[in-house]
């Protein structure tokens, strides 16, 4: 059982403390995503799991031994580093056996799990080749065999595919998804793409600045995003943030005004999260903006209201509309497409169930973290 | 008229620019380097004696190599020079690299020490030889003494006297002058090695040995065979600290090949005789260099022309 325990760990350099004080529970055989803005302390965190940043405080466990001053070598895991790492000196073949060499495997054994991972990534043709002779992409894929060749009681992924081309990398994903699927080890992995993350993830850690912001799974983070920064991370294209303010709408109850006079109620769920004259930042997904009848679902609460489509991007099942509420550009979702003219007036409907409330002031949703 | 334009057009024309810019480099370089070079060749076909200039025309075809092929002196000088490069060159990498490897660890006073390395290889080889000349002085060298002081040893050992000790001392000598090649320029690549593939190789399991023997000890390696080439053919060519430690001797039992060809070309006024000698000795560095450069070429693919 490789569970990964991570309490209180912050991480220094000099006065700089660029990871504050992060609580983690990965879970054995976990597949747990780190997304967060270049920066934000990622690899920083994949670093100190792997023993080659010291940790300033706190403790990290793997398995139920604490790791804290444990050599990288002892701990039992893998990397794929995001500058690649590879041994300048060693042909493909060789960097790909090097570990299991040094851990002395039978070399009939090495050959066949150098083969394998080298047949699943497609490196067949660039075995005796050195790094130096190799693409960006190429050297990425060999850092992945290199670790994928092992069998570690935990994988460490720093953006390992961040250099490949659009389908070599959906490609690569499924073949990372397949490989946890067989091999069941733990694995923790950076990206800053958010379909990747949403896709691979068993569960995500949303970071910023050195502080984790939200863990959950993909549906958790997208449906309930703890804050404006996470809402705006997740979910591609991201959900429109319109400012507006609780006002008291009588008979009709509480009801939220946004700019160019647009009223909206406020959900039941959300009701006594607010309070009347309440600055409030409205999180609307773009899926849950679409013309009337473009719409995936259009039962539940709806509020509707007509804007002027700027700009449309045709992507063949749908159709992003550009329209603005206000000085503030939102992004609709037109299903079933028909062809859009310029400044076209449509009447959109505004899916209130789905709809997420922030506190203006503090970027937090005002629903909390519960799920409701 | 017709041909003179028809010379300057091809003489001003831009592929002829580079060629005409370097010409006074290329006479001057036949002048002061491949003139000597064909004259001596010349000589060593000659049998030139100083004492009798007229000697310098009488041609003896190849008599003088076959002389020194079959001269037992020169056999010992040539094989003596040869184990004695190879065992000053490793020693001298070895010593290198540890004080390389010493000085990349320490954080403080690093530009200092690497300072304080290069003294030696400022002094002048023949004030080095007088150095250990007297260090290792039998009599009144300060090593007899220190040991005898210490009560380390009762009589004085002959260190310059004794033909292997003799030898040994040399060796040191030329050692303590230049390990700091080795050292600086295996510095230098400790300095341009990436830290990544060292992290790649603890969390593949290296431990610290394995991750030098590795990983550490081949990208050096290239910067190592530079120095080997700068220092085979310094070796080969040792001739001023031998001359003044021990003069070739005892017995000529430390004669290296250039000792023995001032010998021959000097005291014996055999200038031809010598000259084919140092045409031998030339084709003994040309072997070290071309197998410390094929080495380091073959090292070199890997570092993507980054040397
Ligand atoms: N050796 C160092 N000394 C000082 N600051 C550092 C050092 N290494 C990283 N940092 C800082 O730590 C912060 C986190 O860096 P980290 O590499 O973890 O970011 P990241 O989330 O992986 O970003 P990216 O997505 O760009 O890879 C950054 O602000 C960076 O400047
Ligand atoms: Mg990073």
């Amino acid at each position: 059982m490789t569970e990964v325990s991570l309490s209180q760990v912050v991480k220094r350099y000099g006065q700089l403390e660029v990871v504050h004080a992060i609580d983690l529970e990965i879970r054995h055989s976990e597949f747990v995503v780190l997304v967060g803005p270049s920066g934000c302390g990622k690899s920083t965190t994949l670093r100190m799991i792997a023993g080659l940043e010291e940790i300033s405080g706190g403790t990290i466990k793997i398995g139920d031994k604490v790791v804290n001053k444990l050599a990288p070598r002892d701990r039992n895991i893998s990397m794929v580093f995001q500058n690649y790492a590879l041994y300048p000196h060693m042909t493909v073949r060789d960097n790909l056996g090097f570990g299991l060499k040094i851990a002395k495997h039978p070399e009939s054994e090495i050959q066949n799990r150098v083969e394998e991972a080298a047949e699943i990534l497609g490196l067949g043709m660039l075995m005796d080749r050195l790094p130096a002779a190799l693409s960006g992409g190429q050297r990425q894929r060999v850092a992945m065999g290199r670790a994928i060749v092992r069998n570690p009681d935990v994988f460490l992924f720093d953006e390992p595919l961040s250099n490949l081309d659009a389908k070599l990398r959906v490609q690569m994903r499924t073949e990372i998804k397949k490989l946890h699927k067989r091999v069941n080890n733990t694995i923790v992995y950076v990206t800053h793409d958010q379909v990747e993350a949403m896709t691979l993830a068993d569960r995500i850690v949303i970071m910023r600045d050195g502080h984790i912001e939200q863990v959950g799974t993909p549906l958790e983070v997208f449906d309930h995003p703890v804050n404006t920064f996470v809402a705006s991370f997740i979910g591609s294209p991201p959900m429109n943030q319109l400012e507006g303010k609780v006002v008291d709408g009588g008979k009709s109850g509480l009801q939220i005004t946004l700019a160019d006079n647009i009223l909206i109620p406020v959900p039941k769920r959300s009701k006594n999260r607010v309070s009347v004259g309440q600055d409030i930042t409205v999180g609307i997904r773009p899926d849950d903006l679409t013309p009337v009848g473009h719409g995936m679902k259009e039962d539940g609460e709806t509020v509707s209201f007509d804007l002027t489509v700027s700009i449309s991007e045709p992507l063949g099942t749908e159709t992003i509309l550009f329209s603005s509420i206000g000085a503030k550009e939102v992004q609709g979702k037109m299903l079933n497409p028909r062809p859009i003219e310029l400044d076209e007036r449509l009447t959109f409907n505004l899916a209130m169930d789905r709809v997420h409330l922030f506190d203006a002031a503090s970027g937090q949703n005002v629903l909390g973290d519960a799920n409701g | 008229m017709s041909v003179m334009t028809n010379i300057k057009r091809k003489l001003f024309s831009e592929q002829a620019t580079p060629y005409v810019l370097l010409l006074p480099a290329v006479i001057m370089i036949l002048i002061v380097v491949l003139f000597p070079l064909i004259f001596s060749l010349y000589t060593s076909f000659t049998g030139y004696k100083l004492t009798r200039p007229d000697t310098l025309f009488k041609l003896v075809g190849f008599r003088n190599y076959v002389r020194i092929f079959g001269d037992w002196d020169f056999w010992v000088a040539f094989f003596r020079t040869v184990g004695f490069l190879a065992v000053v060159i490793n020693l001298e990498f070895l010593l290198g690299l540890g004080i390389a490897l010493l000085i990349n660890k320490i954080t403080w006073g690093q530009r200092t020490m690497r300072t304080i390395m290069m003294f030696p290889m400022m002094f002048s080889p023949i004030l080095v030889g007088f150095q250990f000349k007297f260090i290792f002085n039998d009599n009144v060298g300060i090593l007899n003494n220190a040991l005898q002081g210490l009560g380390i040893t009762e009589a004085a050992i002959p260190w310059l006297v004794d033909g292997w000790l003799a030898m040994g001392a040399i060796a040191f000598a030329e050692i303590w002058m230049s390990t700091s090649i080795f050292a600086i320029l295996l510095l230098a690549g400790l300095f341009a090695m990436p830290k990544d593939p060292l992290e790649a190789a603890q969390v593949d399991g290296c431990n610290a040995w394995q991750t030098f023997r590795h990983i550490t000890l081949p990208f050096l390696m290239p910067f190592a065979y530079i120095a080997m080439t700068i220092r085979s053919l310094d070796v080969a060519r040792a001739y001023d600290v031998v001359d003044t430690m021990t003069g070739g001797g005892p017995a000529g039992r430390t004669e290296l090949l250039w000792t023995l060809i001032a010998r021959t070309g000097y005291d014996s006024a055999n200038m031809g005789m010598a000259n084919a000698m140092a045409y031998v000795s030339i084709i003994l560095s040309i072997a070290f260099t071309y197998y410390f450069f094929s080495k380091l070429v073959a090292a070199r693919r890997y570092m993507g022309g980054a040397l």
